[in-house]
């Protein structure tokens, strides 16, 4: 079926009436939505405006992808969630809401992580992506699947008051393929330089705003309405309230499809981003062990290197010395017996244990396995999770 | 001279200032000043070789410097550079 046969019961005429009388939209345009499919990738955030609006502007499917459960710490941004869906799969609870929203759209759910395995079969399904994932690995899968697979990617990022948009890997009416991510940033920050999860925050109107310019971008891609920000890149600071859009190009060197491309299939992103990187590793003590260890007396200090404001949240007791002060304190340490060192996950406190190792030759700091999070899982749910 | 736009998250090596006004015939001159007044953004803005980062962008107004002369290309007192790094939402 070619889409201008593409038909709407009365219900949804009336629904998109204010899409249909737009002179420069109108009926043709709602056509080309409803016919569409798209991916959106992550249902946080980004995802969390971005769902809501393509499913109230009209998309015809819409995919969603997502591995995690709602968290108390989503609702200051992830506005799809409400306080009943804590603890529920993401994907189960947003298309919950989202259908009561509108009833004439198909919704696709992927409870799982988007992987190299995976990316290719789901993604060739749709015709456009929206990346709203958090996290660099993820980032560069989309990318170079959309690439592989010859669709466009609209993306969005954001990291405290800053947001980031553009449409990658688009074909526009003459043939020309504009830049996708590999382009801007040829590799990622290796881990570390860049603050992560816990310790970098976003402001949580930010995705909402940005969120909204993605699916703005989506639906522009869709219907061909207007001028897509393919090859340019916009920001948006939030602490001045300055948007910039740059002028960006696809550049020859690109390993995906620039004139040498080295890249023909998906690779081990993890790796890619330097998470595999060998390390020194350091000892680690699991949430049983822990337990056991205490009870035997052998623990001699807890540390945290959590913020004051988490450890108001939740605590276990432990010595709040956060990351930013552990070398200042580090003579408050224990040398004697088994000091464990915890954060909210387990990052924050591997880096504290490998400053003070390099710097002052400690050898008696164990990591505690999925930081506090964990032990109010396995062990004291009484705790507030954050 | 040239102002250098600084974005958010390395406002925190600049006294949270998001502008930065420098000394400096090319772009390459200006980065340079930049990281010798601070010297924390170093690692964040160059490698080991002194060349910009592949995860951080420059643009002297709205153009990449890459399709420009690279970091030798020439600025004046009207130009604007802007940092941008990739940022990729909350975790790593």
């Amino acid at each position: 079926m070619s889409i201008s046969e593409i038909k709407f019961s009365t219900e949804e005429l009336a629904r998109y009436d204010r899409h249909i009388i737009i002179p420069d939209f109108g009926l043709a345009a709602q056509q080309k939505l409803k016919a569409a499919k798209v991916l959106v990738v992550g249902s946080g955030g980004l995802g969390s405006p971005l769902l809501l609006y393509l499913t109230a502007a009209g998309v015809g499917t819409i995919g969603i992808i997502d591995f995690d459960v709602v968290d108390d710490s989503n609702l200051q941004r992830q506005v799809l969630f409400g306080v009943e869906n804590v603890g529920k799969p993401k994907v189960e609870a947003a298309v919950n809401r989202l259908k009561g929203l509108n009833p004439h759209i198909r919704f696709e759910v992927y409870n799982t992580r988007l992987t190299a395995q995976n990316a290719l079969g789901i993604i060739k399904e749709y015709d456009v992506v929206a990346d709203g994932t958090d996290n660099f690995p993820t980032r560069y899968l989309v990318n170079d699947a959309t690439v592989l697979l010859d669709k466009p990617n609209v993306y969005a990022s954001i990291f405290q008051f800053e947001g980031q948009v553009s449409v990658f890997n688009y074909v526009n009416e003459k043939g020309e393929r504009g830049p996708n991510y590999r382009d801007l940033y040829p590799t990622p920050p290796p881990p570390g330089l860049v603050p992560s999860c816990a310790e970098g925050g976003v402001l949580g109107v930010l995705p909402g705003i940005i969120g909204s310019l993605q699916a703005l971008e989506v639906i522009k891609v869709i219907t061909g309405v207007g001028e897509t920000l393919s090859g340019r890149f916009y920001t948006f600071d939030a602490l001045t309230f300055t948007n910039r859009t740059f002028r960006i190009a696809a550049r020859k060197d690109n390993p995906l499809n620039g004139e040498n491309p080295s890249i023909q299939q998906l690779v081990d992103y993890e790796a890619f981003c330097g998470l595999k990187a060998p390390v020194k590793s350091i000892k680690e003590v699991s949430i049983s062990e822990f337990v056991e260890w205490k009870e035997r007396g052998e623990v001699v200090q807890v540390i945290d290197v959590r913020e004051p404001h988490e450890y108001e949240i939740a605590n276990i007791g432990g010595d709040l010395i956060p990351l930013g002060g552990v070398s200042a304190a580090h003579e408050q340490i224990r040398r004697d017996g088994k000091v464990i060192v915890h954060c909210k996950m387990g990052g924050r406190s591997a880096k504290a244990i490998r400053e003070l190792e390099e710097k002052y030759g400690f050898d008696n700091l164990y990591n505690l396995k999925g930081g506090i999070l964990s032990y109010i899982d396995d062990v004291d749910q009484e705790l507030v999770r954050y | 001279m040239a102002t250098v736009i600084i974005p958010t998250p390395l406002r925190k090596f600049t006294n949270a200032q998001s502008t930065v006004q420098l000394k400096g015939e090319t772009v390459a001159a200006v980065i340079k000043q930049l990281v010798t007044e601070f010297p924390d953004l170093k690692k964040h803005l160059l490698d080991e070789q002194e060349a910009i980062r592949s995860f951080v962008n420059v643009f002297l107004g709205e153009d990449d410097i890459r399709d420009l002369d690279n970091t030798a290309t020439g600025v004046n007192e009207k130009s604007v550079i802007s940092i941008i790094p990739a940022i990729a939402g909350g975790r790593m």
